[in-house]
């Protein structure tokens, strides 16, 4: 299902700070992770994801660090940084206010 | 991964991609390489999944979805890099860092030497206040040996084989030192002392030119690029000195603060140093900007050629309308030697920086009517002038400014010409660039005789 180009652009940060706080990743697994949880729905462009990383890194939410991967492979791992963990927090409570809202709206639908 | 032929041709494509994203400024190194180790990521798993290779980057490229809209997003994220930074060291890739910190050093060594060369008379006495005569004579040769010197190293010449480039400087500074200058009395600077100064630069500057375009001196490339060298230099000089002036007025101020009088600092430190290590400072800033940074003095010429062509223009309309003549003073010859001057100039550097396999445009057009108004307004003058020139005799300044002005014009003279060739289609512009650019010795030829033969021809007056 789409999800709309606005909500996705809306989710992207919460999600992507969500994501790191399970631990650092980098681009690519946090794109898999993403499709993953959501079962396929939540579908970025792949090099959408970068600019996002970037602001939020300039915002001082993450911190990169270019390190070899197992495989040589050299790549950049995101992590989050307290102001994001902070922000995470926020973000959840947004998150859970809309969420709350729109439950409580279709449940009464759903009675009536 | 198979090492067969077809991950030959995916790291082809790979490369390929990789060479079209560094081709966007909104890019850089590190961005690249991250998006290309998502892209062998993708790759990977899309084969793993039994795609082939070709197929697999094909899917992968799609993924990362439209380079343009990426290219926003991140020109987005990064505006600075939008604008080009004038950075000395080059960061990161196949770094010389070396080789730059040698070069800012042997430039900071240089400026400071001349800077401290134009102190050195002091030691011997000689006040540039009480001996204006004798820093106006030598200025030039406070600064250019140490330019010229500065294109040998960096062109990495052959000390041994340059020697001879001493040779004209060594000249120069006997010939104006040893003339026996008269002065009228209350007379600062004789005419002829006055006239050496001015057309010593002009003269040493073929010098400079030399060193710059390292054995290039005979082919009009080469010397074209010394024109834009020197247009850039310019630009580059006034900013300088602009900074420079803050920089003084900051000193005068806050010294004056605390009941000092500080211009002592400016005039005998602040602003002699500062006007010839800033000739070094600025040509290195001009090598170093070369490639990163557009151009200045072919951008003010394209705004102001229409200007200068409207004033000219109606100044002719009104010349004819009100029919007054021109009114003779003393330094009108000068006046219209300058106007032609900056009209060379603005042909020069238009042409310095036009594509010559170009078709006439509009603009030539513009130069063609620039020029020939130019003519027209020195004719005019000339024409008045020849009337008294009698009556006035021939006094130093006023052969200069004849001579000048009889150079100027043949020059002017033939660019018209050829310009009017060109927008027929009759000859290439190449010819008008070949003009210009053969024509460049015959002003520092002019100016050297100015300073060998007129201070003898009329007795040093």
């Amino acid at each position: 299902m789409d999800l709309g180009k606005d909500l996705v652009a809306a989710s992207t940060t919460p999600l992507v700070l969500a994501i790191l706080a399970e631990g650092e990743s980098y681009g690519y697994a946090i794109i898999k992770r993403v499709s993953e949880l959501s079962g396929g729905h939540v579908h970025w462009t792949d090099g959408m994801l970068y600019p996002v990383l970037h602001r939020l890194e300039h915002h001082g939410l993450v911190a990169s660090k270019w390190r070899s991967s197992e495989s040589g492979r050299r790549r950049k791992y995101y992590r989050l940084t307290n102001e994001g963990r902070t922000e995470l927090e926020t973000e959840r409570k947004r998150w859970q206010i809309v969420d709350e809202t729109l439950h409580r709206i279709w449940m009464k639908a759903c009675r009536a | 991964m198979s090492a067969g032929p077809g991950h030959a041709l995916l790291e082809e494509q790979i490369g390929q991609w990789r060479a079209y994203l560094r081709q966007r400024r909104a890019f850089n190194g590190p961005d690249v390489e991250e998006l290309e180790t998502h892209l062998r990521d993708q790759v990977g798993v899309l084969t793993q999944a039994g795609l082939a290779e070709d197929e697999a980057f094909l899917v992968a490229v799609k993924r990362m979805g439209s380079l343009d809209a990426l290219s926003r997003e991140f020109a987005r994220e990064h505006s600075e890099r939008l604008w080009k930074q004038l950075v000395i060291a080059p960061e990161g890739d196949a770094a010389p860092g070396t080789a730059t910190r040698t070069e800012t050093l042997v430039v900071f060594a240089l400026a400071a030497a001349a800077a401290l060369a134009i102190k050195i008379p002091v030691l011997f006495g000689l006040k540039p206040d009480g001996d204006a005569a004798f820093y106006a004579r030598n200025a030039s040769l406070f600064v250019l040996p140490f330019l010229t010197g500065y294109f040998v190293w960096k062109r990495r010449m052959d000390p041994r084989h340059c020697v001879w480039l001493a040779v004209p400087f060594i000249a120069a500074a006997a010939v104006v030192n040893t003339f026996p200058f008269t002065r009228r009395p209350q007379q600062v600077v004789s005419d002829t002392e006055a006239l050496s100064a001015m057309h010593l630069p002009i003269a040493l500057s073929l010098v400079v030119g030399i060193a710059y375009v390292r054995g290039r001196w005979f082919e009009g490339a080469g010397r074209m690029d010394f024109v834009r060298f020197s247009g850039e230099l310019f630009i580059y000089y006034v900013l300088i000195a602009l900074g420079g002036g803050v920089l003084t007025a900051f000193t005068m101020m806050m010294f004056q603060a605390i009941g000092l009088k500080p211009d002592w600092i400016a005039q005998d430190w602040l602003i002699p140093c500062g006007a010839t290590g800033a000739v070094i400072v600025g040509s290195w800033l001009v090598e170093a900007k070369q490639s990163v940074i557009e151009n200045m003095a072919p951008v003010l010429t394209r705004l102001f050629t229409p200007l200068f062509t409207t004033v000219l223009l109606v100044f002719l309309a009104t010349m004819a309308w009100t029919g007054r003549p021109i009114d003779i003073q003393r330094n009108v010859l000068i006046a219209f030697d300058l106007l032609l001057a900056l009209v060379v100039g603005l042909v020069l550097y238009s042409a310095s920086a036009r594509d010559p396999e170009a078709p006439p445009n509009l603009f030539d057009g513009l130069q063609l009517l620039l020029i020939l108004s130019a003519l027209v307004v020195d004719a005019l003058a000339l024409a008045a002038i020849a009337s008294r020139i009698s009556e006035f005799g021939f006094t130093p300044n006023r052969v200069a400014a004849l001579g000048e002005n009889l150079i100027l014009l043949v020059n002017l003279a033939w660019s018209a010409w050829l310009f009017a060739a060109f927008l027929r289609g009759r000859t290439p512009f190449r010819a008008l660039e070949a003009w210009q650019t053969a024509y460049l010795p015959v002003y520092s030829i002019w100016a050297a005789l100015v300073v060998l033969l007129f201070p003898p021809l009329f007795g040093y007056a």
